[in-house]
């Protein structure tokens, strides 16, 4: 092979530049069996693909803005009195971390920028997230072979807010101080271990000196190096498993169609991220985020109304404000359930989200890899099920922001509390029957446009005087796509007693699983898509318009 | 079974056929109305077909990288020429930062142009014809499964691991215990707790010091309506530690007609219906700061923890799980001044509070 190389490159002397580079590396690291399968990738088109990119260039955009701004910020408590150029400040006591965050917006050029963009791209980062993630689960995109991706994209999203959070406590201000001791109580009420761990997280009492430190270096290190890991994990495996694609003429669960990633995605996708970092910036330029130098530094003493975290915390904010506030003595010892009921629900909530894949396949059976994805309303329970969990955590996030409901719209805090309380328990009920119930509204629709064609808003008179509105039949890539999707049987526990009159032995678990099953696949809970005959004798048929 | 995988426990006739295989699908029967009809084909754009088209995309695409470079030198230009602390009116903005407004907008749109012409361009003068590419099972051919498992199976007889039980059981002893190395050296993060949360810096003879003047408290300084803040005489603000002792010593003021005070031991702590409580809200230890004169109630802003001064400091609504500690108090010498430190512990409640 080298000699066929040296015999076609030494007619001019010498391969180009970038091949001789490339050759290079090739010969040390393998680039070319890489690009081999990647270059040329295919990856579908949708508008909503792009969501998971968004968290991707925000992610790397706090890290851009992040390296800047630690090479001025100084993770300290020490005490110090400010004589910097914010002149309302002058003469305060503040730690040294608040006032480098002053130095950085009023004394750094740029730094506000900085600051505000790092601020903002974090919410976007979050807020991208969630909604990303609500594109897969409703899509199904989580089923095999992704649930593995599935679960990497969940704690992306949990160490993502507590990244957040650690690091919106950074500049030790009187918003995030006190945000720092809500966690102090929280610490606290751990049963048995709460005062020693809160002693040894904060390394003494409340707030000594070494929480923002270590803070600090839970913000800049240890958090985002994990989240880099698994990031980098998750786009692996996205290029592993190929992207998912919605249903359509010429997709199939055996292909995917699209453009290549050289040069369309390379063009599109990067372009993307300075799309993203463009809208951040100017979003960074007009509205301000966290003015740190309007709210003061923290004192423990001291406190403002209107006091909420960022708005990925609300969650966790709301349950702990409705609460009812219980607490046990019990010999001796006190259990702070007002406290440690809420923080045992804010995991469980999000765990449920992060387990369902799983439940899902067990319910149903269904262990074959899936590629093409689910309109939501051909899968009613899961996309039921997902609007009930959407409900549950925007409840608690109008219960995290009680106060500002109440002042904003003259509403009685305790009518607000006593809402979220029983909204957190109906709602998410009423969501899924209400959910369900349109997405079969809207199987029965597909049904009919199927067989019926689409209404086209032409009305007929017939010569007896009739009037009928002309339906337009479907062309045969339209039928395809709103028949395509499987409509499975539910699992059967079958007879109860074998052939001979024994009582089988069944496990209540896989009772459970056919009555889930049945909420799956049963008959009310999914409409017949059309047959192929059925469609042959409407269209054949006389006197049908 | 087939290649999509296996139905482990889902009987046959549960689930679906196959679906349709190839890519351009034509494979079901030629009468199926609902038969993928493959791929439709391509539609040219106007740049594809019309060379002026394409032109003027390229244009297109030029004109917004020369907007971004011109942006840049804004930027720049921005940097060197808006002071720092200039602060100037723009419309519907209100007062802002030039540098950071300049800054900001130019940043943006240096970035957003490079980002627009590069989807631009992929947009109109890159190919969009659609392609498709095949899938392969991400599980293995049973050929190289059975190869995977006979090299585990060969690697672990090589290695005596089932057999040297001894090896085994003392490898994992080690392994199991090496880690406690480093549970062991987290121990200095921080002290033991003790009694540090029991106690605070107030007790029997400490003045009570006016927080936002400074001085020692008169029972005449404390106006009927009005919610005053206190802290331990002796303790300053420059002090290395004033945060973490008024995290925990900051108390509050007010002044109830003494025949309104419901709760008796709060009459006996009480000094001519002055009553001193702890500032620490008893749910997660927020500064309860909103006073309501009528009722005496006071809120933390928190989370709406509210309680009843004239009543023993009880929660009347919020998650607070009990009351309010209160701080007996007395006068002396014409001043404020503890008689002894709280009863119990301020602040969020915690496993030992008992």
């Amino acid at each position: 092979m080298s000699n066929e190389t040296s015999a076609t490159t030494t007619r001019r002397g010498q391969a180009p530049r970038g091949e001789r580079i490339a050759d290079w590396a090739d010969g040390r690291l393998g680039i070319y069996s890489l690009a081999k399968s990647n270059m040329r990738k295919i990856f579908p088109d949708h508008w909503s693909f792009m969501l998971g990119e968004i968290c991707l260039y925000s992610f790397i955009i706090i890290i851009l803005t992040g390296v800047y701004l630690t090479l001025f910020f100084h993770p300290s408590m020490a005490e110090v009195t400010y004589h910097g150029s914010y002149v309302p400040m002058h003469g305060i006591r503040m730690t040294q971390a608040f006032e480098s965050t002053l130095d950085i917006s009023f004394d750094v050029r740029g730094g506000l920028l900085i600051r505000q963009i790092h601020h903002w791209a974090a919410l976007v980062f979050l807020g991208g997230m969630m909604v990303h993630m609500m594109r897969v689960f409703f899509t199904g995109a989580f089923r095999k072979p992704r649930e593995v991706n599935w679960l990497f994209g969940f704690l992306l999203l949990v160490l993502g807010m507590f990244t957040g959070f650690t690091g919106y406590s950074l500049p030790d201000d009187l918003l995030s101080g006190t945000g720092v001791r809500f966690i102090e109580g929280v610490i606290l009420a751990m049963p048995l271990v709460g005062s020693y761990l809160q002693m040894f997280i904060f390394g003494g009492e409340f707030p000594g000196h070494d929480i923002i430190p270590r803070f600090f270096t839970v913000h800049v290190l240890l958090l985002p190096g994990i989240m880099l890991g698994l990031l980098v994990a998750h786009l692996i495996l996205v290029f592993y498993h190929k992207h998912t694609q919605f249903p359509g003429a010429g997709k199939t669960n055996k292909n995917v169609v699209g453009m290549p990633l050289l040069p369309v995605y390379m063009a599109k996708a990067g372009g993307f991220f300075f799309l993203v970092f463009g809208v951040i910036s100017v979003i960074a330029a007009v509205a301000s985020i966290n003015p740190v130098w309007a709210i003061g530094p923290y004192r423990p003493d001291q406190v403002s109304t209107g006091a909420q975290p960022d708005w990925y915390m609300g969650f966790a904010e709301g349950l702990v404000r409705v609460m009812p506030g219980w607490e046990w003595d019990i010999w001796g010892h006190t259990i702070n359930f007002g406290v440690l009921i809420p923080i045992l629900i804010f995991p469980l909530v999000l765990v449920a989200i992060a387990v369902y894949p799983f439940v899902e396949s067990w319910v149903t059976g269904d262990k074959r890899e899936h590629h093409i994805l689910d309109r939501p309303r051909n899968a009613p329970t899961r996309t039921g099920f997902g609007v009930a969990w959407l409900i549950a955590y925007l409840v608690m996030l109008i219960g995290g922001g009680n106060d500002l409901w109440a002042t904003h719209f003259h509403l009685s805090i305790n009518s607000i509390t006593w809402f979220v309380r029983i909204a957190f328990f109906a709602g998410p009920v009423l969501g899924f029957i209400v959910t369900k119930r349109i997405c079969l509204g809207l199987q029965r629709r597909d049904r009919d446009k199927v067989l019926h064609g689409r209404e086209s808003g032409i009305i007929k008179r017939l010569p007896h005087g009739e009037f009928i509105e002309v339906h337009e039949p479907l062309n045969q890539e339209q039928l395809h796509t709103l028949t395509q999707h499987e409509q499975p049987k539910p699992f059967e526990i079958g007879p109860e007693v074998d052939e001979n009159g024994v009582e089988r032995k069944v496990k209540r678990s896989t009772k459970l699983r056919a009555k889930l099953s049945k909420g799956y696949y049963g008959e009310d809970n999914v409409i017949p898509k059309p047959t192929p005959e059925e469609y042959k004798e409407i269209t054949s048929g006389h006197g049908h318009h | 079974m087939s290649e999509t995988g296996r139905h482990e426990d889902v009987p046959e006739k549960n689930l679906p056929g196959e679906r349709d295989t190839a890519h351009g699908g034509a494979v079901e029967p030629a009468d199926n109305p609902f038969a993928d009809p493959g791929l439709p084909p391509h539609e040219h754009r106007i740049q594809d077909i019309d060379e002026q088209a394409a032109k003027r995309s390229e244009r297109t695409v030029a004109l917004l990288f020369t907007v971004s470079m011109l942006a840049t030198i804004g930027f720049i230009a921005s940097y060197v020429i808006f002071p720092v602390d200039k602060i100037v009116y723009v419309w519907p903005f209100g007062h802002v930062s030039a540098l950071n407004f300049a800054l900001g907008l130019t940043l943006g749109v240096a970035l957003f142009c490079i980002g627009a012409g590069a989807v631009h361009w992929a947009r109109t003068l890159m190919s969009d014809e659609e392609v498709a590419d095949d899938r392969h099972p991400i599980e293995a051919t049973p050929e190289v499964k059975a190869k995977v498992m006979e090299d585990f199976r060969q690697g672990a007889k090589e290695s005596g691991f089932g057999r040297r039980k001894l090896i085994r059981n003392t490898m994992f002893g080690a392994l199991a215990v090496v880690p406690l190395s480093g549970v062991v050296l987290l121990r200095d993060l921080g002290p033991l707790p003790e009694k540090k949360l029991r106690s605070t810096g107030w007790k029997k003879g400490v003045r009570l010091v006016n927080q936002s003047t400074n001085l020692p408290l008169r029972p005449e300084d404390i106006a009927v309506g009005s919610l005053t803040f206190a802290k331990p005489e002796g303790l300053e603000e420059d002090d290395e530690e004033f945060n973490t002792k008024i995290a925990k010593d900051a108390l509050m003021l007010v002044r109830i007609q003494p025949q309104n005070i419901k709760d008796k031991q709060e009459l006996d702590w009480s000094h001519e219906g002055i009553v001193a409580y702890s500032k620490i809200c008893t749910h997660v230890g927020c500064p309860i700061s909103l006073y309501e004169q009528q009722t005496h109630h006071v809120l933390c802003p928190c989370h709406q923890s509210t309680f009843d001064l004239s009543d023993g400091g009880r929660v009347i609504f919020g998650p607070a799980g009990h009351a309010l500690p209160q701080l007996h108090i007395t006068v002396k010498d014409g001043f404020l001044e503890a008689v002894s430190d709280f009863a119990e512990p301020v602040g969020p409640s915690f496993w030992e509070r008992g």
